[in-house]
């Protein structure tokens, strides 16, 4: 690992500041994803940043009068699946949390971390695609939809720092992962959302970025159940292909998963 | 360098490190404590799970600074003077490990299973192992002496 600064600012504004008088400073929260990345010397910033110790950045709330669910950026993964107000407004989004790598990195790993890191094969990338969620910074608000750009891209600027999110709450979900036996991570993860008058499927691990699958949503929306997808056709053009699985096999899991998840969604 | 301070295993210790320097190293270096084993560089076999602040956490994965002021519990730390812990114990009685490289981490995270969740089926033991590999001895016995220390 190459040697860099390190701070433990107690504020967003002094961790902004101090990064804006750093060379190239990087964010540094669980670090399941940073610290392995120093260790290989795949990056080599001047500074960490580590906002560990920042206040008020792990709450776990309802807003807009209830209607929404929000998540500080420092909530672990083991924070939200064992979260009530988690559990018991949005329960599949609880389950994503837990079935991220193992129990260790769950205890490290955060939201803000997993999100502002954009792997394609992350499980939460479904989850803000299906529910509608808002990234807020400390000084912008995206829309899921505009912010997995590509590959490990986002909309975020270097010293932009992720504080909450905020969900959708839907009448009922599921998120279903085929899950990579050797790392953990989503060979493909499907999110099924049903709103009172949509639904809303989002894919993850299967291409570059998680997507939605628009014409699996129309099916839905018209009737929510399983029989709606007999005639579904996922096609494998654009899939990832690697030693792991092909495309074909990856279109094969995308429907599999989501008929599985819109049977564990009308339990 | 940065002098990094912490409790481990009930000492408040001390010492003056890089700042890229591991928790895992920092502990079998500057500490002499080398029961944490490594066993890998992608994070995924466990060999190196200790406690923090009551959490089972991979060592090699966390920086020895971000560990300041928190409390650190090693396998060293486990036992009761010369009383194993029950999870030792139990490992012990039902042949749980063959070349040993694996086991601290494996105990340290079945400790911390125990503390969270008293009473686990062998689904849970199962899952909550997900992120400690052991290449010796095929898990059945290690699910066993978890169960045993129940
Ligand atoms: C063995 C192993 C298995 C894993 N399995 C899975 C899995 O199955 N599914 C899955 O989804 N993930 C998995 N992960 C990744 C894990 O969830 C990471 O913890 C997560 O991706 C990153 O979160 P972090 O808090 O550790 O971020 P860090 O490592 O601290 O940071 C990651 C990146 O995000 C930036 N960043 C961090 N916080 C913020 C913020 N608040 N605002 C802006 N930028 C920020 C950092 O600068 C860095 O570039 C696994 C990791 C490991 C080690
Ligand atoms: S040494 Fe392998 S997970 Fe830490
Ligand atoms: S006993 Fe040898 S690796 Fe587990």
């Amino acid at each position: 690992m190459y040697n860099f600064n390190y701070h433990k600012p107690k504020t967003v504004d002094q961790a902004v500041e101090l990064m804006n008088s750093c060379d190239d400073p990087k964010i540094l929260s669980g670090g399941h994803t940073m610290v392995p990345t120093l260790k290989q010397r795949l990056a080599q910033p001047s500074d960490i940043v580590d906002i560990s110790n920042i206040g008020g950045l792990s709450n776990i709330s309802l807003e807009e009068n209830g209607s929404r669910l929000n998540i500080g950026s420092l909530s672990t993964h083991y924070n939200v699946s064992n979260s009530d107000t988690v559990i018991q407004k949005i329960p599949s989004l609880a389950y994503l949390a837990s079935q991220i790598g193992d129990p260790q990195v769950r205890y490290r790993g955060t939201i803000g971390g997993s999100v502002a890191n954009a792997d394609p094969s992350a499980d939460y990338p479904a989850a803000l695609l299906a529910l509608n969620a808002t990234i807020v910074t400390n000084n912008a608000k995206y829309q899921a939809e505009d912010f997995f750009v590509d590959m490990f891209q986002t909309p975020l600027s270097e010293n932009e720092i992720i504080t909450n999110i905020l969900f959708d709450i839907p009448v009922t979900g599921a998120y279903v992962k085929f899950r990579n036996p050797a790392s953990g991570y989503a060979m493909v993860g499907v999110f099924v959302a049903k709103y009172n008058s949509s639904v809303i499927v989002a894919v993850t691990g299967a291409g570059p970025k998680a997507f939605r699958l628009s014409e699996a949503e129309e099916l839905l929306t018209k009737s929510f159940d399983v029989n709606s997808l007999s005639e579904l056709k996922i096609e494998s053009d654009g899939l990832n292909s690697d030693i792991h699985a092909s495309s074909e096999y990856r279109a094969h899991l995308v429907k599999v998963s989501l008929q599985d998840a819109v049977k564990i969604a009308l339990k | 360098m940065k002098l990094v301070k912490m409790n481990v295993n009930g000492s408040d210790v001390a010492a003056e490190v890089e700042e890229n320097t591991l928790l895992v190293d920092f502990l079998r270096d500057n500490i002499k404590l080398t029961g944490t084993h490594v066993g890998c560089d992608t994070s995924q076999c466990g060999a190196c799970v200790i406690h923090m602040d009551g959490q089972a956490v991979k060592s090699c994965s966390i920086l020895a600074i971000q560990a300041e002021e928190k409390r650190i519990t090693t396998i060293e730390g486990l036992a009761n003077g010369g009383e194993l812990h029950p999870v030792q114990k139990a490992f012990q009685n039902n042949h749980a490990l063959q070349c040993g490289f694996c086991t601290p981490g494996m105990v340290m995270s079945a400790v911390d299973l125990l503390d969270k969740k008293p009473n686990p089926s062998d689904e849970e033991i199962r899952e909550w192992l997900e992120g400690n590999i052991c290449r010796c001895t095929g898990y059945q016995n290690i699910i066993k002496a978890i169960k045993e220390a129940v």
